[in-house]
């Protein structure tokens, strides 16, 4: 009895592993796929533009918002612990910082995957249930190169546009904050952040995170609709999974790449 | 959606996005400042840098008057070589000092200058020679410990020879005595 149950355990491991695993290679071959056939989503770039106004676009008010919120509540808690220490001039420099290197590229990911991604994932899911996907391929139009790619593309651009405006507004919001409001003075705001942040080593170092958070959030998002039972229940597991894969993926991603940017 | 609305959008976007890197870069970040127009080199030999590190201020009475290029090890000396770039526009006699200073109490190390009274300026590629270390913490401490450990042995020395006749007494107080003050017991 024990035995069999024991049994039944370790089956159900490797049985889960070795889906995981499969799924692993089927997405990154989905993945080298798109990168081949993206040759029709350059050539008819009007594809491409119209999901960058559906992915990016469409996303632009919550990343704003949310961006002016972290930025403001970042600068009340910084100045909170600062001012223990005499140094709440360091106000722009914390705020910036962990912005630019940080906050920017994770959290736009996060909002990312959870405003564009499930939209993907469902589009392309829905796509699958109702046959179109079939219907294309019946018409010798290849879906990877008429549906995944130019949404692959789309997702690569607009993610880093994004993340620098999350910086940007976020470090307004800031600003908003500390300035005005607490009253830091405004020049050792501006100039001690201008002293500590450097344009290559922090801004350009979180535009490519942003770049790689855009291609990973874009292609789970592609993977898992394009994956997904034809069923509703199936799109619906499929959008969950998107959401929940992406935001790990992120994260992990950002420590790998973290720790590749940072000189210990 | 039309399709020109739609690239009137996604044009939008893009010079937002374009708008809001430029901003990172000018604004928040030193793309602008960090620019200090032509510069000349010289090197410096410090015995210990402490935590310098490449592209620290360079500062002359507080203004930064240039950066510090490159940091290397000379094995036949065992010292630390610093490269200084420093702005054209400044000129240095070439008995400047240069030490290595901190800036507050454990913020970042920079390199102060201190201009000597000679006739003759430092040129591209010349060397500073009189320099002051970093102040390392531990070496401090270290010192300051056993300056304290050698006062209190030449006291102890001193009450000894003085006090020979109550002998038991003063050697159970001594021995509990440190320089932080006497034991609680």
């Amino acid at each position: 009895m024990i035995k069999s149950n024991l049994f039944k355990l370790f089956s159900g491991i490797g049985h889960r592993m070795i889906g995981r695993i499969w799924r692993l290679g089927a997405g990154a071959r989905l993945f080298f796929l798109t990168i081949i056939y993206s040759g029709e989503s350059f050539r008819r770039f009007h594809l491409t533009l119209r999901e960058v106004y559906f992915t990016g676009v469409m996303s632009l008010l919550i990343i704003i918002v949310s961006a002016f919120f972290v930025g403001m509540v970042l600068a009340l808690q910084g100045y909170n612990t600062l001012q223990k220490y005499g140094s709440s001039e360091a106000i722009g420099v914390l705020v910036a910082l962990s912005l630019v290197r940080e906050l920017g590229p994770v959290v736009t990911a996060l909002l990312f995957a959870g405003r564009a991604g499930t939209a993907i994932t469902a589009e392309i899911g829905l796509m699958k249930t109702t046959e179109q996907l079939s219907a294309m391929e019946m018409m010798a139009v290849n879906p990877i190169a008429r549906v995944v790619a130019p949404r692959f593309w789309a997702g690569v651009i607009a993610m880093p546009i994004l993340a620098a405006l999350f910086s940007m507004v976020g470090v307004l919001g800031g600003y908003l904050v500390a300035v005005p409001l607490i009253g830091v003075d405004d020049g050792a705001f501006w100039s001690q952040m201008q002293a500590n942040v450097d344009f290559r080593e922090d801004v350009v170092n979180g535009v490519i995170k942003s770049l790689v958070f855009g291609v990973a959030c874009t292609m789970i998002a592609l993977f898992e609709g394009f994956d997904a039972p034809p069923t509703a229940e199936g799109v619906s597991h499929a959008t969950t999974r998107t959401v929940v894969i992406s935001s790990l993926t992120v994260l992990a991603l950002d420590f790998v790449l973290t720790s590749f940017m940072l000189d210990v | 959606m039309d399709r020109t609305t739609i690239d009137l959008w996604v044009g939008m976007f893009v010079a937002l996005g374009v708008a809001a890197l430029l901003g990172l870069a000018m604004k928040v970040g030193n793309l602008t400042s960090s620019k200090i127009g032509d510069t000349y080199t010289v090197s410096a030999a410090f015995e210990n840098i402490g935590g310098l590190k490449p592209n620290a201020p360079v500062k002359s009475a507080g203004v930064v008057v240039g950066r510090v290029a490159d940091i290397s090890f000379d094995t036949k000396k065992y010292e630390a070589i610093v490269k200084i770039n420093i702005d054209e526009r400044y000129a240095f006699p070439t008995d400047t000092f240069a030490n290595i200073y901190t800036a507050g109490l454990l913020g970042e190390q920079y390199i102060g200058l201190e201009a000597g009274g000679e006739e003759d300026i430092l040129k591209n590629g010349d060397k500073i020679t009189q320099t002051q270390d970093a102040v390392v913490l531990e070496k401090m401490i270290s010192q300051f410990l056993y300056n304290k450990a050698s006062e209190t042995n030449t006291d102890k020395k001193a009450s000894d020879t003085k006090a020979d006749a109550s002998a038991a007494d003063t050697k159970s107080t001594d021995s509990k005595s440190t320089e932080l003050g006497d034991a609680p017991f």
